[in-house]
C-alpha cells in the first residue's frame, strides 16, 4: 500500500493499522548525487527486509545548469511491510535539496506530508533560478505541508571540516549527510554505506573518512535535535516473504542475467551488437563484463551495424541479440526484416522511452507496441514478449531465447525506461529449477544426388539451423524469396504465397507452446477486466487489489505474450462484461485487442513520462462499473 | 589448414544456380576469376563464406558452391563482423558494389576498415546504379548523364582506394574485371591478414559501357596502367616510362624508364600510395597492391581480450545472480 500512515494525526491513527509503507523522494540538482542516495537508501531498506519499488527520474542533460528546474533529479522509493508494487503514488517525504527541487517536485507531495528543505541552498540567487520571489519557506504557501528546514550544506561543512577538503568538494558531502539522516528517520543500519562508500573511495581514504563522518553528522542529528513531531523516526516492519535469498536488482540487471540464463539453456555462446542509447545502455554495459560466459560485446558504429552483425552472429551459430530504445528499434527494422526472411534466431530488446523522434530520452513510455508488432514493411509477423517488472525480465529474457531458438526467429522483448532503472528485491532463482532446451544444430548431409534443404519444416514448422563450416551442407540465404524446401531464388506467385503462409504460421504456432493467459487477481467471468502489460503491472494490480476489497467485481489480467497471444485469449476476454486498458500509450494494446478478438476494449491513456498512479486506476475502475 | 583441406578446382566452386547478370557483364569475368583462385587458396568450401549487400554485384555468392549470405543494402561488412567474431575459423569475402559500399553502407565500409577485420572486400566499381537501372553512383564523374541526373551529375565522385586508405585500410588493391592479373590481386588479397580492400574496375555493359575503356583498351593498355609489384621498380609502358618522386613538389613525375629515380615500390609507403591512388590526368592508372602493412586483426584482439578478461573466472550462473548485497529470509516475518 502506498499511503503513508506514520505521518497521520492521532485521529487517523487510530483508525489505521500499524505502518505499511512510506514513499520518499529525494530531489537536488543533477550534481548533487541523488540517484546515488537513493541507490544506496535502496539497499538499505532491502537489506531491512522491506520490500520496496524504486523510481528514478532525472533530466535528460548530464549537467544541467546548477539550480535550475529542467536539472533537478529526483529518485522516489516506496518501502513497507506488505507487498509493494509500484514507486507510490504521492510521496510522504521530500527531501529537496535546493529552490528548484521543492518547485518541481513538491506538488506530488501528498498533502500533510513532510517536507525537509536544505535552506543553505535558497539563497536569493537559487530562489530566483527557480522562479520563486520570496522564499517558500518563509511564507505560508507550504502552508498544506509540514515542512522542517535547516542548513544542510553548513552542517555538512562543519562535519567534514577536520579533512582539510575544499569547499566544493566538501559540499559533494551533503547527500551523505542527507542520507545519514533518512537511514536516523527509517531506523536504518549505516555499515553497509560505510562499507561501500571504503570500497568506493579506496584510492582515496580520506574522501572515504569525510563522507562518513557526513553520513554519521546526519544521523546524530536525526537523534539529537527536537525538531517536533513531524519529524520523528519510524519502523517498517519487514515485508512478509518466501524464505529463500533475496538481493536487489534493476530491471537492465535481470535483463542481462536472463539472457545469459537463457544462452546457457540454449547451449550457445552470445553474441550482443548494440550501440549507446538511453534508456537501453544499460544491458550492454553489464553483458559486456561477463565475458568468462562466453559472451562477445561489440559496440557497433550504427544501430543498423549492431543488429546486422547480431545477425550475422546467429547466421554463424551464436545466439545473436541487440538492443536499443524506440527510435533506434526504428532504424534496425530492415535488418529485422532479413532476419524474418531468412529465419534466424535473433533476440531485440526495446527499452522503450517517450517519443516519436528523441522524444522524452529519459522518461518512461510503452508507446512502441505497434513497432513491435506490426512496424515492419510487408508481412512479417514475429514473437514479441513484455516484461511487467525488474524481476519479471528475468524470466522473459529466458522465454525469448527459448521462442527464438526453438522456433527459428527474431523476437521482439519489450521493457522499458522505468523497468530497465527501478530496483527491486528479487528472490534469487535456483538455476537448477530451469529445464534446458538445447538447440541442436542440423548436420546431416543429404543424400547423393540431393540438395541441402535449408528450408525444410520440422513440427513446429521451423526450419534447419546450418552453421557455416558444416561440410557437405553448403548453401545460400538471403533477402530475396525463396523457393520452399531448398531455398533457392524464386519469385513464382506459388512460392511468395507459400513462404508468407508458413512465415506467419510459424509465429502463430509460438502460442502452442506457451502457456494460458491467467487472471492475476480477481475471478474469470468478472463484471470488469483491467488488461494490461508491461510496467503498468504495479499500479494496475494495486488499484484492482483495493477495488476488489472494497467489494467490486473486478479482475487483473497482464498479458506477457503480446504476440501471438495465448490460445484462451479470446474466450478469457469475452467472459467479461466490460474491459479497461491502460496503458502509457493512446491505446496500443486496446486496437490489437479490438483487432485479434472482436472485444469492446475502452482505453485509459497517459504520456506525461510519468507511469500510472494506483488513484487514477482505481478512479477508472469505479466509473467502469458506476 | 592447407595439408586437411581437399584439393578442389574452379568447377568445384561453381553452385548449381543459374547466373543472372546481363550478357557481356563484366561481373562474369569477375566471378570466373574468384572461381579459378579459390582452389589455389587451399581452402575449404565448408570453411568459406561470401557476404554481400544489394546490387548486381551482390547477386555473386549465389553463385558460389560455399556458404553465403545476401543481405541487404550497404550491411554486409557488419553481417561479416558478426560472422567472423561468432567464428574466426571462417573466411569471410564481402561482395559490395560503388553504391553499395560507398553511398548506403559507406559508413560500415569505413568500420569495417579501421576496425580491421580479417575478410576480403572486392568492391565492383563500375561508376553507376545498374540494379535499378542506371542512375549514377557516388564515383560517377561529374557531368554523367542519367536517369537521376539527365542534365549531367555535378557532384565530386569519392575515389574508393583513397577512401579505404583514408579509413585506416592496411591493404588497398586494384584490379579490372577482364585482366588476367586479377587472380594474383585476389591472391595477395586473400594472404593478407586484415582487411583486404580490393577495387574492381567492372564494366556495365548496359548502363556506362566502356567507362574505363580509357586505360582498359588493349591499345592503351601499355601506356595507362601500372601494375605495381612489390621491390620492383614503377615501371610502364614496356618500360619506357616510370615514376620518380618530384620532391621539391612533394609529387608524382613520369621519368624515363631508365632513370634512376624510378621509385622502388614499397608496399609500406602510405604517403606514395596515396599519391600512386589519387594520379592526375596523363598518369597511368595505379594497379595491384598499391598499400600493404599489415596489424592485429579485430577479431584476433577480441578474442585475446575476451580470452584475458574471462581467465581465472568460472562462468558459474549461481553464483552470477546470487551476486552483489544479498539478505537472507529464513521465514515469513510476520503475518497480516
Amino acid at each position: 500500500m502506498a499511503t503513508a500512515t506514520h505521518l497521520i494525526t492521532e485521529d487517523e491513527a487510530a483508525s489505521h493499522s500499524s505502518a505499511e509503507a512510506v514513499v520518499v523522494r529525494f530531489a537536488g540538482d543533477s550534481g548533487d548525487g541523488m540517484q546515488l542516495t537513493g541507490g544506496q537508501f535502496t539497499l538499505s531498506t532491502a537489506l531491512a527486509g522491506n520490500d520496496l519499488a524504486t523510481f528514478p527520474d532525472f533530466p535528460a542533460e548530464i549537467r544541467a545548469p546548477q539550480g535550475t528546474t529542467f536539472g533537478v533529479s529526483a529518485f522516489q522509493i516506496n518501502f513497507g511491510s506488505t507487498a509493494i508494487e509500484t514507486a507510490g503514488d504521492q510521496p510522504d517525504v521530500l527531501i529537496a535539496m535546493n529552490p528548484a527541487a521543492l518547485k518541481v517536485n513538491v506538488d506530488q507531495l501528498r498533502e500533510g506530508g513532510l517536507i525537509i528543505a536544505d535552506e543553505g541552498e535558497f539563497t536569493a540567487r537559487n530562489l530566483a533560478k527557480a522562479g520563486y520571489e520570496k522564499s517558500p519557506l518563509e511564507d505560508d504557501s507550504l502552508a498544506k505541508w509540514q515542512l522542517v528546514h535547516f542548513n544542510i550544506s553548513q552542517l555538512t561543512l562543519d562535519a567534514v571540516k577536520p579533512f582539510g577538503l575544499g569547499n566544493k568538494e566538501a559540499l559533494r558531502c551533503k547527500n551523505m549527510w542527507t542520507l545519514g539522516l533518512a537511514l536516523w528517520m527509517f531506523d536504518r543500519d549505516r555499515q553497509p554505506i560505510v562499507d561501500w562508500l571504503k570500497q568506493k573511495f579506496a584510492k582515496a581514504p580520506e574522501l572515504a573518512e569525510a563522507n562518513i563522518a557526513a553520513l554519521n553528522a546526519g544521523h546524530a542529528y536525526g537523534e539529537t535535535v527536537e525538531m517536533g513531531a513531524p519529524f520523528k523516526q519510524h519502523h517498517i516492519a519487514a515485508a512478509p516473504a518466501e524464505p529463500g535469498l533475496y538481493r536487489t536488482v534493476t530491471g537492465a540487471e535481470s535483463l542481462a542475467l536472463g539472457l545469459v540464463a537463457g544462452a546457457k539453456l540454449a547451449g550457445l555462446q552470445m553474441f550482443f551488437g548494440g550501440y549507446p542509447i538511453t534508456p537501453a545502455s544499460a544491458l550492454l554495459h553489464h553483458l559486456s563484463r561477463l565475458k568468462e560466459f562466453g559472451i562477445t560485446t561489440f559496440q557497433a558504429e550504427d544501430e543498423i551495424a549492431a543488429i546486422c552483425s547480431a545477425i550475422g552472429a546467429s547466421y554463424a551459430g551464436q545466439l545473436g541479440i541487440t538492443s536499443s530504445s524506440g527510435p533506434g528499434i526504428a532504424l534496425k527494422t530492415e535488418a529485422l526484416g532479413l532476419a524474418i526472411m531468412t529465419e534466424l534466431p535473433l533476440i531485440v530488446v526495446n527499452s522503450q522511452r517517450g517519443g516519436p523522434s528523441t522524444g522524452l530520452p529519459t522518461k518512461t513510455e510503452q508507446s512502441d507496441l505497434y513497432q513491435a508488432v506490426y512496424g515492419r514493411n510487408a508481412d512479417a509477423p514475429l514473437p514479441v514478449i513484455a516484461a511487467r517488472s525488474p524481476a519479471d525480465a528475468f524470466e522473459c529474457a529466458i522465454e525469448a531465447v527459448r521462442i527464438a531458438t526453438r522456433y527459428m526467429t527474431p523476437v521482439m522483448l519489450l521493457t522499458d525506461g522505468y523497468i530497465a532503472n527501478a530496483a527491486e528485491p528479487w528472490k534469487v532463482p535456483d538455476m537448477s529449477g530451469y529445464e534446458p532446451f538445447p538447440v541442436n544444430f542440423f548436420e546431416q548431409r543429404p543424400a547423393e544426388g540431393e540438395g541441402v534443404m535449408p528450408y525444410a519444416r520440422n513440427d513446429d514448422l521451423a526450419r534447419p539451423w546450418i552453421k557455416p563450416g558444416t561440410e557437405g551442407l553448403e548453401h545460400r540465404i538471403g533477402g530475396i524469396e525463396k523457393a520452399p524446401g531448398s531455398g533457392n531464388i524464386d519469385y513464382s506467385p506459388a512460392a511468395h504465397q507459400e513462404m508468407t503462409d508458413t512465415r506467419a504460421a510459424k509465429v502463430n504456432k509460438v502460442a502452442e507452446s506457451i502457456p494460458d493467459q491467467d487472471v492475476c487477481i480477481g475471478r474469470e467471468g468478472a463484471k470488469l477486466a483491467v488488461v494490461g502489460w508491461g510496467s503498468t503491472f504495479g499500479p494496475i494490480h494495486q488499484a484492482v487489489r483495493r477495488s476488489i476489497d472494497r467489494g467490486l467485481d473486478v479482475a487483473h489480467v497482464h498479458i506477457r505474450h503480446i504476440w501471438p497471444m495465448p490460445s484462451n485469449m479470446s474466450a478469457l476476454l469475452k467472459g467479461f462484461d466490460r474491459i479497461i486498458v491502460p496503458e502509457m500509450n493512446t491505446g496500443q494494446l486496446k486496437t490489437v485487442l479490438r483487432d485479434q478478438f472482436l472485444v469492446d476494449a475502452k482505453p485509459l491513456n497517459k504520456v506525461s513520462g510519468h507511469p500510472f498512479r494506483i488513484a487514477e486506476i482505481e478512479a477508472a475502475i469505479e466509473q467502469a462499473l458506476g | 589448414m592447407n595439408e586437411m583441406t581437399k584439393v578442389t578446382t574452379a568447377k568445384d566452386w561453381a553452385s548449381d544456380q543459374e547466373v543472372r547478370w546481363c550478357p557481356g557483364c563484366g561481373d562474369y569475368a569477375v566471378l570466373k576469376a574468384v572461381q579459378r583462385t579459390m582452389p589455389d587458396l587451399g581452402v575449404a568450401r565448408e570453411k568459406t563464406v561470401f557476404v554481400s549487400g544489394i546490387g548486381c554485384s551482390s547477386r555473386f555468392p549465389y553463385y558460389m558452391a560455399s556458404y553465403g549470405f545476401h543481405t541487404i543494402h550497404g550491411r554486409a561488412p557488419a553481417f561479416a563482423t558478426g560472422i567472423k567474431l561468432a567464428n574466426p575459423e571462417l573466411d569471410v569475402w564481402i561482395i559490395t558494389g560503388d553504391g553499395d559500399a560507398l553511398s548506403i553502407g559507406g559508413n560500415h565500409t569505413m568500420h569495417v576498415l579501421r576496425r580491421n577485420l580479417d575478410c576480403q572486400i572486392l568492391l565492383f566499381n563500375n561508376e553507376i546504379y545498374g540494379l535499378t537501372k542506371g542512375q549514377y553512383s557516388p564515383t560517377s564523374r561529374v557531368g554523367t548523364r542519367s536517369p537521376s541526373t539527365p542534365f549531367g551529375s555535378v557532384d565530386r565522385p569519392v575515389t574508393p582506394c583513397s577512401f579505404a586508405l583514408g579509413s585506416g585500410a592496411r591493404f588497398v588493391a586494384r584490379g579490372i574485371d577482364v585482366h588476367k592479373n586479377l587472380p594474383d590481386v585476389l591472391k595477395a588479397a586473400h594472404a593478407h591478414k586484415g582487411a583486404s580492400f580490393v577495387e574492381i574496375y567492372q564494366n556495365c555493359v548496359v548502363y556506362n559501357d566502356d567507362v574505363f575503356a580509357s586505360f582498359t583498351e588493349r591499345s592503351v593498355a601499355a601506356e595507362k596502367q601500372l601494375w605495381l609489384k612489390a621491390g620492383e621498380k614503377m615501371l610502364f609502358a614496356n618500360g619506357e616510362k616510370g615514376l620518380a618522386l618530384d620532391v621539391d613538389r612533394l609529387c608524382l613525375k613520369v621519368v624515363a624508364g631508365d632513370d634512376a629515380s624510378v621509385i622502388v615500390h614499397d608496399p609500406k609507403n602510405k604517403g606514395i600510395a596515396a599519391m600512386l591512388i589519387e594520379m592526375p590526368q596523363g598518369f597511368p592508372v595505379a594497379l595491384g597492391v598499391i598499400y600493404e602493412d599489415p596489424a592485429p586483426t579485430f577479431e584476433s584482439a577480441v578474442i585475446e581480450q575476451n580470452a584475458a578478461a574471462a581467465s581465472g573466472k568460472k562462468a558459474d550462473l549461481q553464483a552470477l545472480v546470487s551476486k552483489g548485497q544479498t539478505w537472507q529470509v529464513e521465514k515469513e516475518p510476520h503475518k497480516l
